[in-house]
């Protein structure tokens, strides 16, 4: 355990120093990364801690971004409250899915397929939804990137590297204080066997709640962070399922319910998906579709062979944790 | 709204939800009986409206020549599908199954990509623009030849499990497969034959899509969802359930299309999707 906690510290003081040796380029791979690495550990608190399968995350980013781009757009809401609001509309709707789901008793597949038909649902209903443009799509003021506006959140990539990185721990520490304390006691009990944790005595339905809400809260914030450093929002790119799917291959990859998966998913697959690019453009074989090949040859690969992910091996060679609590990394 | 006009279009719309329905058996079968959720159903469809589209475009055989040689070809798809890929997912946590089928999904549709073109591709017939005057109504050739041959495609899978003594052990395997292994049924062969059942039902649904819409790419994800949707309805792992899901959504789609705008048409399939999946999660059409 400490060793874990010196290696993460290192890390975090690489990564505070990190912009200023990267060029504007792999800055923006670093910001992805990052970003991914958030929104994939607000995945992992859902599917991760508690076993339930959310394959609709993009609702969550789409809503907290449109909540907050709306609000600052219509009504010079600053980010910082707007963000407020955002957070509030998704524990909204996260707890309507997870009532209507968890209330009628579905789970597994069905309720991964309820997630997908609220997300489309939502989805095409921001299409036809003129007070944010509709299919034309949602923009923001730009202003000159030199000057920093913290306060408006316009400004400096440098900036959204930083604000990234600081929803990245943030996001590390809730899901590490998660899992040491009660409530993660209970969403690994209710993971590992429903059954056994209510007639155990959880409240299983109140914990599964509180998971769904916790999980879309963060989201939104990821969806608030995507709005401001993207400026543009449209229903069709937001609500995708493809969106979705890019949510959780991370946390799947790197090693689903523990710390590290995300992270270290989130790494390898950006950096796996920018240097795919870099060889095809290097070979000049830019025909469209052959990166997304390459990438899915490599997901199914990567699930045949390392169905845990990555991390729990390393982790166990690295001697962070011993080899029969890995979920516990 | 003249009641004649409202009458074609729902007309129409069943007779599309039928080859919907179709390709929906395919994914309630597989489900009902290797308890998997082919993520890459929609993509396998797009694959074989593609397949037409191609042996039109080179060489001017009409899509209905097509059917059986798809089926038997797409049948040995599920078949390879099943037996190299799937099988060792079986009993694997549902993501695992799901990020290996997404995967699969990825790899079709960007080759389609890849070998295609973006670009919207179609089937024109001879008799693409034939209907028939029955009274007041106005009836597609094209879309009555798709509905029949849909049905009898029902018929003939229904028929096998019915009839045919490796269909009875394949449901055999769907009813209780402890049992099923007891008797010494070959498992695994079993469910590599209901994959391969079950993709040929999308390669015939997606021979006759060809004839009805243009094809590119992007349909593939788009009728995965369609699926979904309709198995939901239907009931996952119930035939008759998927086949009526399909006609409920196609007719669905066409009078939403008819009273609010077109594109909103999906709205009212997910929010009905959502409604079933909360109410009756066993399905419209399916005993509990």
């Amino acid at each position: 355990m400490q060793r874990s906690i010196l290696a993460l510290v290192v890390l975090l003081a690489v990564l505070l120093v990190l912009p200023f040796a990267l060029d504007r380029y792999m800055l923006s791979v670093m910001i992805l990364i990052l970003y991914f690495a958030f929104v994939g550990q607000a995945w992992n608190v859902m599917m991760g801690f508690c076993g339930q399968l959310s394959l609709g995350h993009a609702l969550y980013v789409g809503l907290g971004a449109y909540t907050s781009a709306a609000l600052y757009q219509h009504f010079e809401l600053i980010p910082w409250v707007g963000m407020i609001a955002a957070v509030l509309v998704c524990v909204a709707a996260a707890s309507i899915i997870g009532w209507l789901a968890f209330r009628f008793g579905i789970g597994g597949t069905y309720f991964a397929l309820l997630t997908i038909a609220f997300a489309e649902f939502t989805r095409i209903g921001f299409e036809h939804f003129d007070w944010v443009g509709g299919t034309a799509g949602f923009f923001l003021r730009v202003t000159q990137q030199s000057r920093m506006d913290v306060l408006n959140l316009r400004g400096d990539p440098i900036m959204f590297y930083y604000l990234a990185l600081a929803l990245a721990v943030a996001g590390f520490l809730l899901s590490a204080w998660l899992l040491r304390g009660r409530l993660g006691f209970y969403f690994r009990a209710i993971r590992d066997n429903e059954e056994a944790a209510r007639a155990a005595g959880v409240n299983v339905f109140r914990y599964k709640m509180y998971a769904v809400q916790i999980s879309g809260g963060m989201t939104a914030l990821a969806g608030v962070f995507f709005a401001f450093y993207y400026n543009n929002l449209f229903p069709e790119q937001i609500f995708h399922i493809s969106r979705s799917i890019e949510i959780i291959l991370a946390p799947i990859i790197g090693g689903i319910g523990t710390l590290f998966g995300p992270v270290l998913g989130a790494a390898v697959l950006t950096l796996a998906s920018e240097g795919i690019n870099a060889a095809l453009e290097a070979l000049g074989h830019e025909i469209p579709g052959v990166k997304q090949i390459l990438y899915g040859v490599a997901l199914g690969l990567s699930i045949m062979f390392m169905p845990h992910g990555i991390w729990p091996g390393i982790a166990r060679r690295l001697g962070f944790t011993r080899a029969r609590d890995d979920s516990d990394a | 709204m003249p009641i004649d006009a409202v009458v074609n279009i729902v007309i129409s719309g069943l007779f599309t939800g039928l080859v919907y329905g179709l390709m929906a058996l395919g994914l309630s079968v597989i489900y009902g009986v290797v308890r998997i959720v082919n993520f890459a159903h929609g993509e396998l469809m797009a694959v074989g409206m593609y397949a037409a589209v191609f042996a039109f475009v080179m060489a001017g055989i009409d899509p209905l020549w097509m059917l059986v040689p798809l089926a038997v070809a797409f049948f040995g798809i599920g078949y390879g599908l099943q037996r190299a890929l799937v099988n060792p997912f079986i009993g694997r946590p549902e993501h695992s199954q799901f990020i290996l089928l997404l995967a699969v999904a990825l790899v079709l549709v960007n080759l389609l990509l890849v070998f295609f073109g973006p670009d919207a591709r179609g089937v024109l017939v001879s008799y693409s623009l034939d209907s028939y005057q029955i009274g007041p109504l106005l009836i597609d050739k094209v879309r009555l030849i798709c509905a029949a041959v849909a049905l009898i495609t029902c018929a003939i899978l229904f028929a096998i499990f019915r009839y045919l003594s490796f269909g009875k052990a394949i449901r055999a395997c769907a009813d209780n497969l402890l049992g099923a292994q007891v008797v010494g049924l070959n498992v695994k062969h079993l469910y590599a034959l209901t994959f391969g059942l079950g993709t040929a039902c999308v390669g015939i649904a997606g021979c006759l899509m060809s004839l009805l819409v243009d094809v590119t790419p992007g349909l593939g994800p788009a009728y995965t969802l369609l699926a979904f949707v309709i198995v939901i309805i239907g009931g996952l792992g119930s035939m008759v359930g998927a086949l009526a899901g399909g006609v409920l959504i196609g007719v669905s789609e066409s009078v939403a299309g008819l009273l609010f705008t077109p594109s909103a048409k999906g709205m009212v399939s997910f929010a009905l999707m959502i409604l079933v999946l909360v109410f009756r999660p066993q399905g419209l059409f399916k005993a509990r």
